[in-house]
């Protein structure tokens, strides 16, 4: 069993964390995985890619072209990566910030406006969390109770207050 | 798994060289190695260590000079830019003799070129690191696992071998989070006799030097030098071998470009093509012997780089020739896909092995 994940989007959208969130589960599973950022030289507002390989078997190139399961949030890079999504895979994506529907009818489709709904529920810079809950929900990786044991490995110990933020953002999305 | 932590390579290195008993570090950011040099300046405070950021990668590897003269563990860390700059000072370390550990996290050139992934500094790390008649020990991680396996294999050849082990990474390797294991049992360490510690009026003093006018001691330490490379060349040669038992075409690949290759390579053989892979570990030492052997078995070689085409020498020189070697390669920060490796692969099956 192997799972090809590709979350893409802009820089600052916290597109690099989720990769580490769903990686740390792997970790804390015991799977083979690797974790590989792709972005520009800025911190803000260039294109940023994360790819994960969660896997049963040592994993090989840990590029991932043509993903599993396609996590969008800006419309770059759904333009980009829809055609390459595999045929029967599942695309996630942010609708309040992508005005368009995947045409694609071979695969599984979720939009969900996480960035709306971030922003009603005051929890700024979170629809990503928001986008991985519905994740969580529709692909079955993970469970809220294993994204609680992820994220008290993850979060040092100085950032613990955003614990409860991080954890209401993916319930939100769970829920959806 | 228990003990596994999840590490970039750029922090896992620099957590490896700590454990391996460095405690001292000179560098200067660029992208993609920076992990590095910002890992070092929170931990090596709290290890007693020396953190500097120097003015300049010239100025840090100037200084690495310095605290190896002194018998210390050292490292300095940069990317290709970085590293020509460096050059100087990589061959002042051959001439005089000294260990030290030099990482490379590749990113595309020539000039500034860009900050993603290459491997194109194969000839300057195996052929022309800086001038005169010097060898690195060239050491190529294809895993965030090996880059601190190496990074620990790097300080002990160094200080076995009186030299320079360069840990030979791409930029995927030092971006790369992998489940790692950070224990590596016993670290050797070695007697420094050479080193400047001070006579405290007991010894007759050290020198560490790379001038020397006469060229009849000039010559002779020379020939000393490359008797102690052909040691290497005999007793240090590392590779892995995939699927060759049977194989009738050999992928040759080192890092990422190994990574993809697998992966191909487990697709051709889904296609009923008979393909296995020699990942060379060691760059320099080169693993001539075993691809000599595998010349005399297998159709034709694929040589597979974030290059324009380096290493593939290598693999002809190491073959003599025997069969042809194909050249399957991306650059510019670019990396081959598992398509063009296959596509290669399958290049190569339409020729049989005739030119």
């Amino acid at each position: 069993m192997q799972k090809q994940i590709l979350i893409t989007g802009f820089g600052g959208q916290g597109i690099l964390f989720s990769g580490k969130f769903l990686a740390y589960d792997g970790l804390l599973k015991g799977k083979e995985l690797s974790w590989l950022p792709s972005y520009g030289p800025e911190m803000r507002g260039g294109t940023a890619n994360c790819s994960v390989i969660l896997s049963d078997e040592p994993v090989g190139s840990p590029i991932v072209l043509n993903p599993d399961i396609l996590i969008s949030m800006n419309v770059p890079s759904l333009d980009k990566y829809e055609n390459e999504t595999v045929v029967g895979g599942q695309i996630f994506y942010d609708s309040s910030l992508i005005d368009r529907e995947v045409t694609r009818k071979d695969v599984e489709v979720y939009p969900i406006p996480a960035t709306q709904m971030a922003s009603d529920e005051n929890l700024p810079g979170l629809a990503n969390m928001i986008l991985i809950g519905h994740v969580m929900a529709k692909t079955g990786l993970l469970s809220l109770e294993d994204a609680d044991v992820v994220l008290a490995k993850m979060v040092p110990a100085k950032k613990a207050h955003l614990i409860d933020s991080n954890k209401k953002a993916l319930e939100l999305g769970f829920n959806y | 798994m228990a003990d596994k932590v999840l590490m970039k390579g750029n922090e896992a290195l620099a957590e490896a060289a700590i454990m391996a008993g460095c405690r001292h570090y000179f560098g200067y950011p660029i992208t993609p190695q920076t992990e590095v040099a910002a890992y070092m300046s929170k931990r090596m405070p709290k290890v007693d260590g020396v953190f500097l950021q120097a003015e300049s990668e010239i100025a840090a590897i100037n200084m690495v000079i310095g605290v190896s003269s002194t018998g210390k563990r050292v490292m300095t860390s940069s990317s290709s830019p970085g590293i020509s700059l460096k050059s100087e000072g990589l061959s002042y370390l051959a001439g005089c003799d000294l260990p030290a550990l030099v990482v490379n996290v590749q990113r595309g050139g020539p000039g500034l070129g860009g900050i993603q992934p290459s491997q194109s500094d194969y000839f300057h790390a195996t052929r022309g690191a800086g001038h005169g008649d010097f060898h690195m020990i060239v050491l190529a991680p294809n895993s965030v696992q090996e880059m601190v396996n190496l990074t620990f294999k790097g300080f002990d050849l160094a200080d076995k071998y009186r030299m320079t082990s360069m840990l030979l990474a791409d930029g995927t390797m030092g971006q790369m989070m992998e489940p790692v294991s950070l224990d590596q049992g016993v670290v050797n360490t070695y007697e420094k006799p050479w080193a400047l510690t001070g006579t405290k009026c007991e010894r007759k003093p050290n020198i560490v030097n790379s001038l020397l006018m006469d060229p009849e001691t000039l010559e002779r330490l020379n020939f000393e030098r490359f008797e102690r490379y052909a040691q290497i060349e005999r007793d240090e040669v590392m590779y892995e071998e995939y699927l060759m038992d049977d194989a009738e075409y050999c992928v040759v690949a080192f890092g990422v470009a190994a990574r993809v290759s697998k992966n191909a390579i487990d697709e051709a053989r889904n296609n009923g093509i008979k393909v296995g892979m020699i990942r060379p570990i060691t760059l320099w030492p080169f693993p001539k012997a075993v691809l000599n052997a595998a010349a005399d078995k297998v159709k034709a070689f694929i040589s597979v780089e974030l290059s324009m085409g380096q290493m593939v020498e290598d693999v002809e020189l190491a073959t003599r020739c025997k069969k042809p070697v194909l050249l399957c390669n991306r650059v510019g920060g670019m990396i081959p896909t598992t398509k063009n490796v296959l596509d290669s692969i399958n290049k190569a099956v339409e020729i049989g092995g005739a030119e």
